[in-house]
């Protein structure tokens, strides 16, 4: 029969199919955080379970600490006993710990790929919905709730019922300013942010055949945002690149061998999904959000659908806008480039070659947050650093941040933030405030106006 | 994990589409390390405002909805994985909750903690809404056993899927991490034999 990349990753990690229910999938490599992962590992203890692979596991801390003075113990109680819970649990149970501070400490979905823990035809998994970014190493990676972390590090197993399949393909050249992050969102202004759910989505096409690791770890993280539980795109020369290496990836005569079988990892021409739809290149431009969910979206210099039915109406309430409304020339006093979706090395590089030799307006604040330990080292050898520093912008150390404002980086009530993360949600970046997600080059271009502008037209 | 068979409960209906789990449980009360306390803060930006005073306008505020049933928009429970979000509904008091639409993450965790997650069409969550804000007092029947919901005095019902597996989980109060453990031998021989091919290089 004719397979789907996803058919051959998923029907390879099968231990066990229960009839009229869902599959035991094995799982080759379990993420854990500080904030998903204590009552998991108190339900193993309740019940004297031990953790049955600790070298499949690595941890990080990312979602709940602080972005300044990490050499210093966290203000927070809450989250210095969080913190403090997760470096215990991993020692009593010999889980590999890259916390605070260690050079490979990060936002979990940066720091696995660019460490080499990430690699084609994988199954992982992390209590954390945005595990769906490692598909773009052609890699099956979902969200879990915490009962599940605790059914893994029992098992290394999930249960769970094989999504449907879904394709999405963009072919054409894409237009001047559009990223890999205005791909996506536009995708999911097209299709809503339920079309996907109960589907793994495989997003082909020559536009992400042309795209950098990087690129494609920005579409593949959103793909939670449309409802699928993940998206995957299929490893070609431009991933074994990125992972040949990587501290963790295999070396040598073992890498091409292992390269050997990566490259089998393609859809069979036929070989059929459940739902597929295609877009041209050319009809994206820059996007950003304008209400609560991020398939609310339009064009940089479109407008507020008029029509919408009661939930529309409260989001537009709640971020103050009204239908048919162009939100150019909007003032924004906040920008946050950074998250699990958008604060890689690539991403720096695009926002500090628009704001190079330019300020920052004086009515914004502008935030720049690492993924990593390994990206902040990366701007500051390209010297990056220098150029948002000059421009006013305020760089911090490595953390989830402003995405889900659990440590102090809150955005004010009432405040809008051109924002990279990947969440509209109310309240999302702190109490009351208001998110309109956008790709890094239009954060920096807005930093620059101190409002929404149509950016395009001055880039040469 | 506690047993469920049927309810027959009054219900509150929140006729919001694409509640994500951030309204339910806001990010800023997940720094607890166990799993009590969560009740107190469902949908805390919904329910208080900014003074810490209750919102008259909101559902769970009107002293007219009671019940452990909550009747949701569509794509209830879309955005993170937090499951202190299930939690959080089952803390304050929900057992079921009903939505035309439910994300995928949500639902799986739901299940695992015992709330039941009962998916209707638009047409019938719609009939449910308008039965319970024209008379609040009107019982809402879930059986789990007949996959059934409905509202006896009315004479309407529904008829709605669940997993086979999960149902039986349900029922009897299984939980996944007994039938995993008990799945170890298996694991640890297709360990072995994932290992042997991997190592040949083929296509697993």
């Amino acid at each position: 029969m004719k397979k789907t990349l996803f058919d051959k990753i998923w029907d390879s990690h099968v231990v066990e199919s229960i009839p009229n229910g869902p599959d035991i999938l094995y799982i080759d490599k379990h993420l854990i955080h500080e904030v998903t992962s204590p009552q998991a590992f108190n339900e193993l203890k309740e019940r004297g379970i031990s953790v049955f692979r600790p070298d499949q596991i690595v941890a990080t801390a990312d979602h709940n600490t602080p972005t300044e003075n990490q050499h210093l113990p966290v203000k927070d109680l809450l989250s210095r006993k969080q913190l403090k819970e997760l470096t215990q649990n991993c020692e009593e149970n010999n889980i590999t710990l890259y916390g605070l501070g260690h050079p490979y400490n990060g936002i979990v979905h940066v720091m696995a790929p660019e460490l080499g823990i990430t690699q084609p035809g994988m199954t992982m998994v992390c209590g954390d919905s945005h595990t769906s970014t490692h598909g773009a190493f052609g890699t099956i990676a979902f969200g879990i709730g915490t009962s599940q972390v605790s059914q893994v590090f029992a098992s290394q197993c999930v249960l769970v019922q094989k999504p449907k399949k879904l394709r999405v393909n963009v072919n054409g050249k894409l237009k001047k300013g559009v990223l890999p992050k205005d791909v996506i969102l536009y995708i999911i202004s097209k299709l809503g942010t339920n079309s996907g759910t109960g589907y793994f989505c495989e997003y082909a096409g020559n536009v992400f055949e042309e795209m950098s690791m990087e690129g494609r770890m920005t579409v593949c993280n959103m793909s939670i945002e449309m409802g699928a539980r993940g998206g995957l795109i299929a490893p070609d020369e431009t991933t074994f690149e990125y992972v040949k290496g990587k501290e963790f990836a295999p070396k040598g005569e073992e890498f091409e061998a292992i390269k050997a079988y990566w490259e089998t990892l393609k859809t069979d021409g036929d070989a059929e999904f459940d739902q597929e739809y295609s877009f041209d290149a050319e009809d994206i431009e820059p996007m950003i959000t304008y209400g609560t969910n991020p398939g609310m979206g339009i064009k940089i210099n479109g407008s507020i659908p008029m029509e919408g039915g009661k939930s529309d109406a409260k989001a537009l309430a709640y971020m103050g806008f009204k239908p048919g409304e162009s939100l150019l020339e909007k003032p924004i006093n906040w920008i946050f480039i950074g998250s699990c979706t958008n604060s890689r090395i690539e991403d720096f590089r695009q926002a500090a070659a628009y704001i190079k030799g330019k300020q920052k307006a004086a009515n914004v604040n502008a935030l720049i947050v690492p993924g990593s330990r390994q990206v902040a080292a990366q701007i500051e050898a390209e010297g990056l650093r220098e150029v948002f520093e000059n421009a006013g912008f305020t760089l911090r150390q490595p953390g989830c941040s402003a995405c889900l404002a659990m440590n102090d980086d809150k955005i004010p009530a009432g405040e809008y933030c051109v924002s990279t993360s990947n969440r509209n949600f109310e309240g999302r970046q702190g109490q009351g405030s208001r998110t309109i997600l956008a790709s890094p080059l239009t954060a920096a271009a807005t930093a620059v106006s101190g409002k929404l502008t149509d950016f395009t037209k001055h880039l040469n | 994990m506690e047993k469920f068979i049927t309810l027959t409960d009054t219900a509150v209906p929140l006729e919001i589409e694409n509640v994500d789990t951030d309204q339910i449980i806001p990010a800023r009360f997940l720094k607890a390390t166990d799993k009590a306390g969560f009740g107190e803060n469902l949908f805390r930006d919904w329910r208080f405002d900014k003074n810490d005073e209750p919102n008259p306008d909101f559902a769970l505020n009107n002293p007219e909805y009671k019940g452990s049933i909550l009747v949701a928009g569509d794509n209830f429970g879309c955005g993170s994985s937090r499951e202190h979000a299930a939690w959080a509904l089952k803390a304050y008091g929900f057992t079921v909750v009903v939505s035309s639409y439910f994300a995928d993450i949500f639902k799986g965790n739901a299940l695992n903690n015992g709330l039941l997650p009962v998916q209707v069409s638009p047409e019938f969550l719609n009939e449910l809404f308008v039965e319970i804000t024209k008379d609040p007092s009107v019982e809402i029947k879930v059986d789990l056993e007949a996959q059934k919901i409905g509202i006896p005095k009315k004479d309407i019902s529904e008829s709605f899927e669940i997993d086979p597996y999960k149902k039986t989980c349900m029922i009897n109060g299984f939980d996944d991490i007994d039938f995993l453990v008990s799945k170890l031998d298996a694991i640890k021989e297709f360990e072995q034999k994932k290992s042997h091919k991997t190592q040949a290089t083929t296509p697993l």
